[in-house]
């Protein structure tokens, strides 16, 4: 039996720490990792917690990620509560492990603190890993800071776990600057916590030994399209409303509320920008200064990125005349994924909308304040001209001459 | 099961070796087990096999050599008595003629095609040790 640890109301935790506690709260059986910057500390920490007598679990160190990767998918087959975390480069060398455990309908919680992908090599963040893995059929929690990666983690447990839904979640945050970045983070304590979560619920486990079953098995045109199809479908129809459920029990329990579209300043608002991670919160502090100054700003949010939460992004779009996609990872070639996204939400509605892309914070380059401002001034230009002011798509924050497409 | 719909199965790929539950499997005959018709068992997987084993029993000595190193289950033997090869299985290996310790072979590689009556008729003699 576990030891409980004694947790002050308020804790001062980073995104690891934070993180970490979760993953020993909810007592996680099985973490496979293979450690790198800037996730480190998560599962150090679980494997501290573990030598010290916090958790029950097994803690396996692997050779490299796609080891640890395929290490968990092992062991939630065989049926138990497992979880690992990793960023960047190690989340690239998951990727081909990361259709399996989705495909496999096996509900592993992955802690992803987003860092650039190399080359030139870096440590800090940006989006690029979390874009990677946006067709792997996980679901995708994005954190703005070091309490929504505490929280985050109960709720993406509870909704994988969940029987009708048994797909594997993965809860971003920004590396360093919410992973290492020390705030107040309001816990739960050791009982409560678990019990939010629950004890874990095999299904189809390969140590039944009464129901013998073959996990990863082959398909080929015969039966492929059919299970990728059932996934897809589970995908788009079932898991909001799990997670709804589950947002809703979790403001029952601690008062803090969760979206998967999460708006600020959205009433009656002119233009507004759609941003993910720690930039949320950077940019609601600019739009409550312009808002003071009769200027209609808004933010939207992304909670959850898959699914992608089409009708939800529709609905808090009502009536905004200019979008900014603001996209933390460099497109290479095409539109920012925002971009991309948004537009499919909203070509069909009756509004005109004008949309315009922002590419910006690549390898952890600062978004500032101002920055924010400009990009509110040019999409208020654009919901007054009712047609793009700028060009479509702008590099902001990059030295040398302005750089900006169509 | 064929032709099922994409919301007509179990999720996550997952096969049930056996219809309902199963309890001492371990000492249950094959033929005995009640194998789902997703189980192999049931299903010819040796479509793409080129070269077969053939057995002859009249030098089988049943020292059970072939039937514990086919890596595939398809050696058929019954209280240590060997019966034959499972040609459903089967892929063609070999490994059963080479761990054979018999003179001749009671088991020897043919051509898919050849017919078992004529492979017996003309199985080789005994090979005189060199002195």
């Amino acid at each position: 039996m576990a030891d409980k640890m004694e947790l002050r109301e308020v804790e001062v935790w980073d995104g690891n720490m934070a993180a970490s506690q979760a993953l020993r709260q909810v007592q996680i059986d099985v973490v496979a990792a293979y450690p790198i910057t800037p996730s480190t500390p998560i599962v150090e920490n679980y494997g501290s917690y573990l030598a010290n007598g916090y958790v029950d679990g097994e803690f396996v160190m692997v050779e490299s990620e796609h080891a640890a990767m395929s290490g968990c998918i092992g062991a939630a087959a065989a049926g138990g509560r497992v979880a690992t975390a990793t960023s960047s480069q190690g989340f690239a060398l998951m990727v081909e492990t990361l259709y399996q455990a989705s495909g496999m309908r096996l509900p592993i919680v992955l802690n992803v603190v987003n860092r650039a992908l190399a080359a030139p090599l870096n440590v800090n963040g940006d989006h690029s890993d979390m874009y990677l893995g946006r067709d792997s059929g996980w679901i995708q929690f994005d954190a703005y800071n070091p309490q929504h990666a505490y929280d985050l983690n109960f709720i993406a447990f509870k909704v994988a776990e969940d029987h009708e839904i048994r797909l594997p979640a993965m809860v971003h945050q920004d590396g360093f600057l919410t992973s290492h970045t020390a705030q107040g983070v309001k816990t739960i304590d050791d009982d409560t916590a678990y019990n939010f979560v629950g004890e874990f619920q095999p299904m189809n486990d390969m140590l039944d030994l009464d129901h013998p079953v073959t996990h990863g098995v082959q398909t080929e045109e015969d039966w492929h399209f059919e299970h990728k199809a059932r996934q897809h479908n589970d995908l788009m129809t079932k898991v909001f409303p799990k997670i709804e459920a589950a947002f809703d029990d979790f403001e029952k329990l601690t008062g803090r509320r969760y979206n998967i579209v999460e708006t600020y300043n959205m009433e009656d608002a002119d233009a507004a920008v759609v941003c993910m991670g720690t930039s949320v919160e950077t940019a609601i502090e600019v739009s409550n200064e312009m808002r003071g100054e009769g200027k209609k700003v808004g933010v939207i949010g992304i909670r959850v990125i898959r699914p992608w939460p089409h009708a939800q992004i529709e609905e808090a779009l009502k009536g905004i005349k200019a979008i900014g996609a603001l996209d933390r990872s460099s497109p290479n070639g095409t539109f920012g994924m925002l971009y991309n996204e948004l537009a499919g939400t909203v070509v069909n509605s009756a509004e005109r909308k004008v949309l315009t892309n922002y590419v910006y914070g690549l390898g952890g380059r600062d978004l500032t304040k101002v920055h924010v401002r400009e990009i509110f001034a040019e999409l208020l230009a654009n919901a007054e001209a009712g047609k793009p002011t700028t060009p479509l798509q702008q590099l902001i924050g990059v030295r040398g001459p302005k750089i900006s497409f169509h | 099961m064929d032709n099922n719909g994409w919301n007509d199965f179990e999720i996550g790929a997952m096969l049930r070796s056996f219809d309902g539950a199963v309890s001492d499997i371990a000492t249950t005959l094959q033929e005995d087990r009640p194998y789902s018709k997703a189980n192999s068992f049931t299903a010819s997987v040796a479509d793409w096999r080129i070269e077969k084993p053939v057995f002859n029993k009249d030098y089988c000595i049943d020292c059970q050599f072939c039937w514990i190193y086919c890596p595939d289950i398809s050696i058929i033997s019954r209280d240590k008595k060997m019966v034959g090869v499972d040609y459903d299985h089967c892929k063609g290996c070999g490994i059963c003629v080479e761990v054979c310790p018999t003179n001749p072979k009671s088991l020897l590689m043919f051509s898919e095609q050849e017919d078992e009556d004529k492979a017996l008729a003309g199985w080789p003699e005994k090979e005189k040790k060199e002195k």
